[in-house]
């Protein structure tokens, strides 16, 4: 094996004298990927019981799932929820991303604290904190309040996918337009948002899945007929493993996979 | 910019009218801060107005006049320190881990040919794009008594009887780790990159070995990145909730879960809001540090998903 004593860095230190930190990375890497993988080959076991690989498969945990009513009532649940917090934070996260990056204003820089202090604050607390007020409203276990409290945790996401973008565009073809005699609306809509629109996109996908894989804020804000499909996850994971959750795991994990297939293919054209 | 400021005032001196146009250049500036108002209000309606609600709660006694016995109560009842020593263990833990198993992978990463590292980043990143339920399914099914790993380590003879390897300590920490490893791994790659291989070179070349060059040159020059990283791990690791709760099986509680179960079991708001309160001052402090060594934006990124 030449490749084992050949020098592998600037330092002289040959492949062979390293040879650990090649498995270590490895073994890391075999860590990280695991528990993604294999779910799926799971939930086509035939078997009540745990096996991998399985030694024989079937269908059967599907069948359960779409046979659920219950399953049924989250999954739809998980999807309005998700596709509504897509139509209220992509707009309003786009308009403060950009009035916040246009209006160059000192202060602005404390409005985007405030509006990114969703990212930082322990999704806990604030998920009390909306319960408690929810209570008082009467928006508990409605489909309005996960809406209201999942947009809350998205638009922070698309402002700062769409800032990013406006940062690499060039304002002045905006002013351009409006010197021709364009609305600042017009201009906006007909020569800005054209040259974003990835950034857009990838901003409404990304708050679909915000909403889709929320857990915590669910817990709390969701129940009853308006269960969302990672509430009822949650309380079934602390309950007993059911292998029907191996196949709606695998039914998550190709939803995020399309979705984040298709921002990719948005994202990458610019 | 000077030239801006010179056209300024050129236009100043051409135009009498100038004060006009700044009005009305403000009036436009105002008109455009508002368009970030709808975003603003329902962030304010749906978050710190809230917060701000649950925080005057903490500062409530039962009766509903000012006290601060739910603080107290926190310093004064031992079990409420303990929740504490658990989330900073567990968090302190978790980011050992984390730079143990994740600066060694992002050293190596480095040095792969770019096309290569990147195919590997996709194993970095698969965990971000998994969702955290079925993670944390994923890894139930494979530590529990009867899972995968105590199957397969009793078939091959490795150990006799089924391990305790998840609903305790250990469970939570590989479940944890897994969700962390990425924010490490990603700022420590990118500060390995913008290292300059001429300093290993020279320092070969003076006659350092490679494990002093790695100590005296490589290593202090990461540095910031394996900072930067370890601190997102870390503050992200105190507000964990449901990997403990799940891979934990109730033995191992963090603030968040105690809040959790005070709202849940015992409607007990005032010791809930109190401990949210030392919990987000907790995390604000140690993201004001890590603030000092990046940038604000940098820090985010997908920490939603915990």
């Amino acid at each position: 094996m030449k490749w084992l004593s050949a020098p592998a860095s600037e330092t002289q230190v040959t492949h062979g004298g390293r040879l650990w930190l090649y498995v270590l990375a490895a073994l890391v890497m075999v860590f990280l990927v695991v528990p993604t993988v294999i779910v799926v080959p799971m939930s086509f076991s035939a078997s009540q019981y745990l096996e991998f690989p399985p030694r024989e498969w079937s269908l059967r945990w599907y069948h359960n799932y779409f046979n659920s009513a219950s399953w049924m009532q989250a999954t739809a649940t998980s999807f309005k929820a998700a596709f509504l917090t897509m139509l209220v934070a992509t707009p309003l996260g786009t308009l403060a991303a950009y009035g916040l990056f246009t209006s160059r204003f000192r202060a602005m820089r404390l409005v985007s604290m405030v509006l990114i202090t969703p990212i930082i604050v322990p999704v806990v607390l604030i998920a009390i904190a909306v319960f408690y007020v929810y209570v008082k409203l009467g928006l508990v276990n409605s489909l309005t309040g996960i809406v209201l409290a999942h947009s809350m945790l998205a638009i922070p996401l698309v402002m700062m996918v769409v800032t990013s973008a406006l940062k690499s565009y060039d304002m002045n073809q905006e002013m351009v337009a409006r010197s021709l005699g364009a609305s600042r609306a017009r201009a906006f809509a007909v020569i800005t948002l054209p040259q974003i629109r990835f950034a857009v996109i990838t901003g409404a996908l990304l708050s679909f899945l915000t909403s889709f894989d929320e857990v915590i804020m669910a817990l709390f804000v969701s129940g009853g007929a308006n269960s969302t499909l990672t509430r009822n996850m949650f309380n079934a994971l602390r309950d007993q493993i059911d292998p029907t959750i191996a196949a709606i795991s695998t039914i998550m994990v190709l939803v995020t996979s399309i979705l984040l297939a298709l921002a990719q293919v948005f994202g990458r054209r610019k | 910019m000077p030239g801006a400021a010179a056209a300024t005032d050129a236009v100043q001196a051409a135009a009498p009218n100038a004060r006009g146009l700044r009005a009305d250049a403000l009036r436009e500036r105002m008109a455009l801060l508002g368009l970030s108002a709808p975003a603003f209000l329902l962030v304010f309606i749906a978050m710190v107005a809230p917060m701000i609600w649950l925080f005057g709660l903490s500062f409530l006694a039962d009766n509903g006049s000012f006290s601060l016995e739910h603080y107290r109560r926190l310093i004064a009842q031992p079990s409420y320190g303990r929740i504490f020593l658990t989330t900073f263990n567990v968090s302190l833990l978790t980011t050992a881990i984390c730079i143990a198993l994740g600066y060694p992978l992002a050293y190596v990463l480095s040095q792969l040919p770019q096309r290569v590292a990147n195919l590997c980043l996709i194993a970095v990143l698969l965990p971000f794009w998994t969702s955290l339920l079925v993670r944390t399914y994923a890894w139930l099914a494979l530590l529990q008594r009867k899972g995968l790993i105590n199957n397969w380590g009793i078939e091959l003879g490795l150990w006799d009887e089924p391990l305790a390897l998840v609903h305790n300590l250990t469970g939570t920490l590989i479940g944890m780790v897994h969700i962390m490893l990425p924010f490490l791994v990603l700022p420590v790659l990118g500060a390995m990159r913008a290292i300059d291989r001429d300093y290993l070179k020279a320092a070969a070349n003076l006659g350092a070995g490679p494990v002093r060059a790695f100590w005296q040159i490589f290593f202090p020059l990461s540095m910031p990145g394996l900072l930067a990283g370890a601190l997102i791990v870390f503050i992200l690791c105190l507000g964990f909730y449901v990997t403990p709760a799940v891979l934990g099986g109730g033995k191992v509680i963090m603030v968040s879960n105690q809040i959790a179960n005070d709202i849940e079991l015992f409607f007990n708001w005032g010791a809930a809001s109190a401990l949210g309160v030392v919990l987000l001052v907790l995390t604000s402090l140690f993201l004001f540090i890590a603030s000092r060594f990046m940038r604000f934006e940098a820090m985010m990124g997908g920490a939603h998903s915990k």
